[in-house]
């Protein structure tokens, strides 16, 4: 059974006792925990400790994987989004997601960001031109590229590249943004330009990070999770986690005794 | 020793060498072929031979060999032309036999419209039995004449009998048609009106070939009076030279002027004289009309079929299975699927459009015999593996975090392949593209059982509706080499044009291929910009 964690008020997301194996091999043992809404809430742990494969439950990538299964259940606004009814395409509409590695099409600026709006089935240039816009504004890139939107999104630098595929998850009007690791590729500044963004985005989204860099998640995040061997360890208000851990794993992992 | 070996240097040096021997292979070939393919429009000279035995021989000289088991001896081989007086049109000398060897200045090459070149002194105008010296201008504006003449004789022939018998034929079927169905008022009523059609018809054509026969007669009427080599003298109508040169009072710039025209005439003209001499323009037209149907035909079939194996059939042992075959499919030897293509396309495919479609014209089959499709259409099945195995590559270099943002959008599995993954791997479905257009364009032991002919009368584009006609034989410039080397009734006199043939084969393949790569970098810029 999973522990008991702090309850979070305003929960969009609830994650009910999930299990998810590959093969044989499980990878998340009953994981149990709410996301706030409109808050940045971060997973951190060692490598393969599953924090990746979870987020990636959220938008049910993990179908891609062959030989997934799961066990439990994941709510978003109380809507099972592993029922047989869900339309999985709607789901990633709601669920935006941005890589570790940036990943823009190689299309031109303006195109990777309304390629999400446009099949939805927008075909209105004003529309389409309005949402490259504001989600390049909120993917604060409109400055930098507002001249140069129809040139390939592949000439662009790392960090900016990053916040193309961000903008693009912003274009879908999301309501939660997992972000998987979004800086492990990226140089300081880059990084320090994706955190300050992110703080701006929690105004209007509830964010999910996972994130290697522990710094990084004590820096933005309001709640903090702490993963180990597929096992939820912990899951606290991030300046508890960072302050007061109540496990020894977390306090070893944190003061960089192990990991 | 040992240390040598393990330091690599020996593997260095053979795989170089290896290396070296290829290109060295490759090069010489090409060279081979253009030294032999340039060569053969420059204006050689032309050589008075008197032999001991009094003979005298006018002609180009073709070839020069040491005689075997004697110390510098030669022996040449001279064209002589003129194989309507002597019969053949080269002969060995050896070099003792030669009492001089001159050049004269008069000496004249007549390219002809049949029988080959023509050596000899051009005498003068054959007036009633006297004979009326010509000057050289006078020649040329008698030449002039007699070549507008024949261009109104072609046009006539081709064109204008052409159209008619197109129309009557099309009548004619249409009457052939009537008769099948029961007779009715209707019938009778449109029958009657294309009989009159047909009379009328018959009127212009008659009244054609009068004009015909008139021509003809006009153009027989000159000849000229050519002293040959022996003594003999030649007429020859006017209307037969296509061409008189004088190659041994030629400045270099008349021989080049030469060398053009010819080079010109060949890669427009049409074949003269069982192919072997004249152009190959109707060749060329069909190689790469066929192998751009073929391209248009196993593009489809060759991504679709690999969109398939990649993305949808997993990795069963089925799948394996069809995998390994496709691979196999490109090892199969090219007469089979010629087999194949005259049994399932022209026998069952073309016989059945035929009964369907076009049964007033049977047993003269239509599309039930070679054509230009069923051939382009065998040469695809042939090359869908090339196609196949590239797309399949394509799909695989793609890489995984693309798809997977493009889901992560929302995309379904078809938008993002349509969308994403293979705008991607278009660089290697064209690459597959332009690996299966040039097996395409060599390729003849297929193409010579489902539609290739040594003379097609007609392009397989010309001005009847419905323009494009499939249907046709074509000509093929691999075909017309094999033709042209091994099958002309003159095949020694034929050599030189194989050569050429190959090397204008080779440029053909080569533009084919330029413009597909050029076409598939365009192609990959445009995607990346391009609205989606």
């Amino acid at each position: 059974m999973a522990k008991e964690h702090i309850i979070v008020p305003e929960p969009i997301v609830n994650i009910i006792d999930l299990s998810l194996y590959y093969g044989k091999v499980q990878a998340l043992k009953s994981i149990a925990l709410d996301i706030s809404k409109k808050k940045i809430t971060s997973f951190i742990g060692p490598s393969g400790c599953g924090k990746s494969t979870l987020i990636r439950c959220l938008n049910r990538m993990n179908d891609l994987v062959e030989s997934v299964t799961i066990e439990g259940c994941i709510k978003i606004d109380n809507q099972d989004i592993y029922s047989p009814t869900i339309d999985v395409t709607e789901l990633r509409r709601r669920v935006g997601m941005v890589f570790q590695k940036p990943n823009p099409f190689p299309k031109t600026i303006y195109e990777n960001v309304i390629y999400g709006p446009r099949l939805t089935g927008i075909r209105k240039k004003g529309i389409l031109d309005d949402i490259c816009e504001k989600a390049l504004k909120k993917g604060a890139l409109w400055d930098e590229v507002k001249d140069r939107l129809h040139t390939s999104a592949l000439d662009l630098s790392g960090g900016q590249q990053q916040r193309i595929c961000i903008a693009r998850a912003i274009a879908m009007e999301p309501e939660v943004i997992l972000l998987d690791e979004p800086c492990s590729a990226l140089d300081p500044i880059a990084t320090a330009k994706i955190e300050d963004m992110l703080c701006d985005l929690k105004k209007d989204y509830t964010v999910i990070i996972v994130t290697h860099n522990m710094q990084q998640a004590a820096r933005i995040s309001d709640y903090t999770g702490f993963f180990m061997l597929g096992k939820l360890v912990e899951f606290n208000i991030t300046t508890e986690i960072f302050t007061n851990p109540r496990e020894k794993q977390t306090e070893d992992y944190i003061t960089g005794r192990f990991g | 020793m040992k240390k040598f070996l393990r330091s690599g240097n020996p593997y260095i040096w053979l795989t170089a060498g290896t290396l070296t021997a290829c290109l060295l292979m490759i090069s010489g070939l090409v060279v081979l072929i253009m030294i032999n393919g340039f060569g053969i429009f420059w204006p050689h000279k032309i050589v008075q031979f008197t032999l001991q035995d009094g003979t005298v021989l006018l002609g180009e000289i073709a070839k020069r060999e040491p005689i075997p088991h004697q110390k510098d001896a030669y022996r040449t081989k001279v064209k002589v032309g003129n194989r309507d007086v002597y019969g053949m049109d080269f002969r060995w000398i050896d070099d003792a036999e030669v009492v001089s060897q001159t050049y004269p200045v008069h000496a004249l090459a007549f390219e002809r419209r049949e029988w080959g070149n023509l050596y000899g002194f051009l005498q003068g105008l054959r007036q009633g039995d006297g004979v009326k010296p010509l000057e050289k201008e006078a020649m040329a504006s008698l030449l002039r004449e007699s070549h507008a003449l024949y261009k109104k004789i072609r046009n006539i022939e081709k064109k204008d009998i052409g159209n008619i018998n197109y129309r009557m034929e099309k009548i004619r079927l249409e009457l052939k048609h009537l008769t099948l169905l029961q007779l009715s008022e209707k019938t009778r009523k449109r029958a009657a009106a294309l009989n009159a059609r047909m009379a009328h018809l018959e009127k212009i054509y008659r009244e054609k070939e009068d004009t015909l026969a008139r021509f003809y007669e006009k153009a027989r009427e000159k000849e000229v009076v050519v002293l040959l080599a022996d003594g003999r003298e030649k007429m020859v109508p006017v209307f037969q030279i296509i061409r008189t040169s004088m190659p041994n009072e030629m400045g270099a710039f008349a021989k080049v002027r030469f060398y053009v025209a010819k080079s010109w005439e060949f890669i427009w003209g049409e074949p003269r004289e069982a192919n072997t001499e004249g152009g190959v323009f109707p060749a060329i037209f069909g190689t790469v009309m066929m192998v751009l149907i073929m391209s248009i035909a196993v593009v489809p079939l060759g991504v679709l079929t690999a969109v398939y194996l990649k993305e949808y059939a997993g990795d069963s042992f089925i799948s394996r299975l069809v995998r390994i075959s496709v691979s196999n499919l490109a090892g199969v030897p090219s007469i089979v699927f010629g087999i194949f293509g005259l049994g399932f396309f022209i026998y069952f495919f073309g016989g059945g459009i035929d009964k369907l479609f076009f049964s007033e014209s049977l047993p003269s089959p239509t599309y039930g015999t070679g054509g230009i499709l069923w051939a382009a259409l065998t040469l695809s099945l042939l090359t869908v593996p090339v196609v196949v195995v590239a797309t399949e590559e394509g799909l695989s270099s793609v890489p995984k975090a693309l798809r997977e943002g493009s889901y992560a959008l929302g995309a379904t599995k078809i938008e993002t392949l349509w969308k994403v993954v293979i705008p991607q791997a278009t660089p290697g479905i064209l690459t597959g593209t332009i690996l299966a257009m040039a097996r395409a364009a060599g390729e003849v032991a297929p193409l010579m059982i489902t539609g290739v002919v040594k003379l097609a009368p007609s392009l397989p584009i010309d001005s009847h509706f419905p323009y494009i006609h499939l249907e046709r034989k074509f000509m093929h410039l691999g075909f017309h080499i094999y033709d042209v080397g091994f099958q002309s009734p003159n095949v020694e006199a034929a050599i030189p044009m194989v050569y050429t043939t190959t090397l204008v084969l080779l440029f053909t393949v080569l533009t084919l291929n330029l413009t597909a790569i050029i076409v598939r970098n365009k192609l990959k810029k445009w995607y990346s910009t391009r609205a989606m």
